[in-house]
């Protein structure tokens, strides 16, 4: 510690985050009670995904990306095959596009119950982690676990196992499960449903702190339903492009504190993706039970508090079980699970949305399908900006509570965005690659 | 407050996914009784509150990449009884050891316009590179049930019965199809040591390697028949550099299908 210690004294410093995925730190720079430096530290070591990409078969690339992240290995297996897929000009059939939607589904209910109940809740309830909730409330953490381990099921009813699941292949799937493993779920997805609906409206009781950003938000949009494996990409600005038109958009600047890349429109907005910006756009498309409990609780999307993306993951929660019943009622396993071609030279983007926002994938693959460059841009990565700026805007109304008071509470704030600081680690410059 | 006599164990972070903690998180019908049984000292993933060292069992994830990593093992270490490396990244690099046959600072300057903001090694390896390890577990993801066989046998103050045999045998006692003969399809499970419950040949395709190289098994025999399956070149040695590609038996055998390759 330096002798300016004693005129910096109410500096806000978390070295390590906890209960969020992946190695970040904060830092707030206070002096004579003003704020003078915002930093949300990424230290969590680049692994260079896009790199060791390069001269791997296409058909390898599910496998390796979804070691980007162990929660939402599903997102990159999907944002990868849908940019392959693209780069191929192969379309998969009805049926592999609803069991991917399915697999999908169970990505959300794991990630967002984890979220929700583990990661975030305790922020809410004066609890240091779920361990401690449990204490004090075990039935919200039992119910918190049994909603969280139905999708987990369903993940190694189709994948085999639920951490970097193994049958997504570019064109398909390896096989197609049993119906009768899908239906035997079912149960206990109408009990998730219910426990789902008393959860939005637990959701709606939680004590927020107050917070009203003007931001924009960014989305896939799907004309037929909630966006999230595919789509058109839509901003609360009124623009909307193609995947492939991604880059023209949205640019990435390489910031001294972070082994991350922070992201910005083109137009040098800083903007946020996830749950929040999803619900905000596409609000309209949720199912029937989403729809009448934000009826019945009045719930008018734009919410413009980043602490309620608790609220909208709830919402998002309840749809994917109320999706994954009526896709598994659905089920009919017709025709081969892969759609077969002959690798070509060619390019593609693809992107969905992981349960932390818009995921961009960019591939190029030459005549055998070994990939010659890639791409990643994470949901994680585009928040970073957007994350600094709310703590530019709510930093400001904690400083006079007491030091470990306003800690929490801006621990909480980056909290709510659910950084995956592991996904936010990799990223390529495409134009830096051209130069080789 | 906790009762004095509890064994308390810490879980650390170092290059990695987050995979192998989460599938801690994933034991839904466990982790409450787990916390009860031991006291969860420091679990940043999981809690906020954290206490200090020493520990009794250190479950380390991920793979060693920068000089910071290098000091915080040897802390690590120094204040843990038990050390436990939990899954490949930490047994044998994991998928990021790819760059130790590559140039790392070239993976730099092509994927960072300012690669000199970042502090990494040029290599990823595994926790035993830097420290004693008292025990491997391995898996791109660990097993959930291998998981608390190890923590079952630590409190009981026993050996942990692990499985020994490789995936090949698994698909045997499961009486799944050979995707070698039956589809010809290339496949690691024979070198591969079990833990998975033979998941790939399951779903029609061949094994990855997720669980590391079985112990004592002979690669010599099983390349050969790989690479006269091989439908294009470097087939079998992409296989073989995988999650699992710098454990020595892996990495050992794609090296000499390379040179090999470069003298034809």
């Amino acid at each position: 510690m330096t002798a300016s210690n004693t005129k910096i004294v109410n500096n806000i410093e978390v070295p390590a985050l906890a209960r969020v995925e992946g190695e970040g730190g904060l830092y707030i720079g206070v002096q004579d009670g003003k704020i003078k430096e915002i930093r949300v530290d990424i230290y969590e070591p680049p692994r260079f995904f896009e790199g060791f990409l390069r001269g791997r078969s296409m058909f390898e690339v599910p496998d390796i990306t979804a070691r980007i992240c162990g929660i939402c290995p599903v997102a990159y297996q999907m944002s990868a095959v849908n940019a392959l897929e693209a780069s191929q000009g192969v379309t998969v059939t009805p049926a592999i596009r609803a069991l991917r939607k399915l697999l999908y589904c169970a990505e959300y209910i794991e990630s967002h119950a984890l979220h929700i109940f583990l990661l975030q809740a305790p922020d809410l309830l004066g609890q240091e982690s779920a361990i401690s909730l449990a204490a004090v409330a075990p039935e919200v953490v039992t119910k918190a676990l049994r909603m969280k381990k139905v999708g987990n099921a369903i993940l190694r009813v189709i994948g085999g196992r639920s951490v970097h699941p193994v049958s997504t292949v570019v064109g398909g799937f390896y096989r197609w499960p049993e119906k009768e493993n899908l239906t035997a779920l079912l149960p206990e997805l109408e009990w998730s449903l219910t426990a789902a609906a008393e959860t939005v409206r637990w959701a709606t009781t939680l004590p927020y702190p107050d917070l009203e950003i003007d931001c924009e938000y960014v989305a896939l949009h799907h004309p037929q339903e909630y966006g999230v494996l595919d789509g058109e990409i839509v901003s609360s600005s009124g623009q909307k492009i193609s995947v492939a038109e991604y880059e023209k958009y949205y640019l990435e600047e390489h910031v001294r504190h972070s082994n991350s890349l922070h992201s910005h429109t083109r137009d040098g907005k800083k903007y946020m993706v996830g749950p929040l910006a999803r619900l905000n756009l596409n609000s309209e498309q949720l199912g029937p039970a989403a729809q009448s409990l934000m009826k019945e609780l009045k719930i008018k999307p734009p919410i413009h508090n980043p602490f309620k993306a608790l609220l909208a993951r709830t919402l998002e929660l309840i749809d994917a079980y109320e999706d994954a019943i009526r896709l598994i009622k659905g089920y009919n396993p017709e025709g081969p699970s892969r759609v077969e071609f002959e690798p070509k030279a060619g390019e593609g983007c693809g992107a969905s949305e992981a349960p932390r926002g818009l995921l961009f994938h960019k591939y190029s693959v030459d005549g055998q399908g070994l990939v010659q460059k890639a791409r990643i841009v994470p949901p994680t990565s585009q928040n970073l900006a957007r994350m600094e700026a709310d703590l530019w805007e709510f930093a400001p109304k904690v400083l006079d509570k007491p030091h470990e008071q306003a800690t929490l509470a801006c621990e909480h704030l980056v909290r709510s965005y659910d950084p995956c600081i592991s996904c936010a680690t990799h990223f390529v410059r495409w134009e830096c690659k051209d130069g080789e | 407050m906790p009762a004095p006599c509890k064994t308390t164990v810490a879980v650390f972070k170092f290059s990695s996914c987050d995979g192998c903690q989460l599938q801690l998180l994933n034991m839904e019908d466990e982790i409450l009784s787990l916390a009860n049984e031991v006291e969860i000292a420091y679990f940043l993933e999981a809690r906020r509150r954290t206490l200090p060292g020493p520990y009794d069992v250190a479950l380390v994830e991920g793979s060693v990449t920068t000089p910071d990593e290098v000091e915080r093992i040897k802390a690590i270490r120094g204040q843990s009884k038990f050390l436990v490396a939990l899954g490949t990244c930490a047994t044998a690099g994991g998928i990021q050891a790819l760059r130790n046959y590559a140039d790392a600072d070239e993976y730099a300057r092509a994927v960072y316009p300012h690669p000199e903001y970042l502090h990494f090694l040029p290599t990823a390896t595994p926790i035993a590179e830097h420290v004693p390890v008292d025990l491997e577990l391995w898996g791109c993801p660990i097993n959930k049930g291998d998981f608390l066989e190890v923590i079952s046998a630590l409190l009981q103050n026993r050996k942990p019965n692990l499985p020994q045999h490789s995936v090949c045998l698994e698909c045997k006692r499961r009486g799944l199809a050979c995707v070698i003969v039956a589809k010809n399809t290339l496949c690691l499970g024979p070198a591969t040591r079990s833990g998975c419950g033979a998941l790939c040949p399951s779903c029609g395709r061949g094994c990855y390697g997720c669980f590391g190289p079985q112990p004592g098994m002979d690669l010599n025999s099983l390349v050969p028949t790989l690479r006269a399956m091989e439908k294009e070149r470097g087939e079998t040695a992409r296989l073989l550099r995988h999650v699992s590609g710098y454990a020595p038996a892996f990495s050992k055998a794609a090296e000499s299908i390379l040179e090999e390759e470069k003298k034809q």
